[in-house]
């Protein structure tokens, strides 16, 4: 089944950062997965983000505020 | 969107929660959280969110740079909410601690503010949580 990341942030270097790491720890775990950048301020607000960047895996945000390292990203996606 | 290199991410906040419950002491923890936030102390955040599970909103908290907690009486439903969360890291304010007891407390200006100074006290004195992303 195919995990959805969802990056969630107004598109700062940490951001993106966040979402090269979400890939990188999907592709070592070997898993079908799609990204979807979340930018839009009030989608953000929708998920109860106050923190950004956030990161959410199959609409369930796991971390707010915070640059994951690959490694702990890996974690939430097993 | 390209890559900026000056993060434009939030600053972590601070968050206060207020039990708001039923009774007179639960709306004077409320009107102090309203007005805590309305001096810029914190944001007042909802604490049925926390309860509801919603889980940005709990990792939002969890990342908070302080976090304070008002219960109006000794059942201490704000605090036991967000234990339940997995979220430890936080002042405490108690009313009945500081003698405003669930019947006799008519919601009013003098008790708002006291409790208003308290919390305030605390969040001064508190350890910070989370802090910010761009930190």
């Amino acid at each position: 089944m195919t995990k959805k990341i969802q990056i969630l942030g107004t598109g700062c270097m940490k951001c993106n950062r966040l979402q090269e790491n979400a890939e990188a720890a999907a592709k070592a775990l070997g898993i079908d997965y799609e990204v979807e950048k979340v930018s839009d301020i009030d989608k953000i607000m929708s998920f109860g983000v106050m923190s950004t960047p956030a990161l959410a895996v199959d609409g369930k945000v796991v971390s707010a505020g915070k640059l994951l390292t690959a490694d702990e990203i890996k974690e939430f996606l097993k | 969107m390209s890559a900026k290199d000056d993060c434009q991410c939030s600053k972590a906040p601070t968050l206060i929660f207020s039990c708001s419950g039923a009774s007179d002491v639960g709306a004077v923890a409320d009107q102090a959280a309203r007005k805590l936030t309305r001096e810029g102390v914190g944001n007042m955040f909802c604490l049925a969110g926390i309860g509801g599970g919603i889980s940005g909103m709990i990792e939002s908290t969890k990342a908070a740079a302080g976090i304070l907690a008002i219960d109006s009486c000794p059942i201490d439903c704000a605090r036991k909410t967000l234990e339940k969360a997995e979220i430890s890291a936080f002042e405490h304010l108690r009313l009945s601690d500081l003698g405003m007891n669930k019947g006799s407390t008519p919601v009013g200006d003098d008790p708002i503010s006291q409790v208003v100074e308290e919390g305030r006290r605390k969040l001064n004195g508190g350890a910070a949580g989370g802090g910010s992303c761009c930190s």
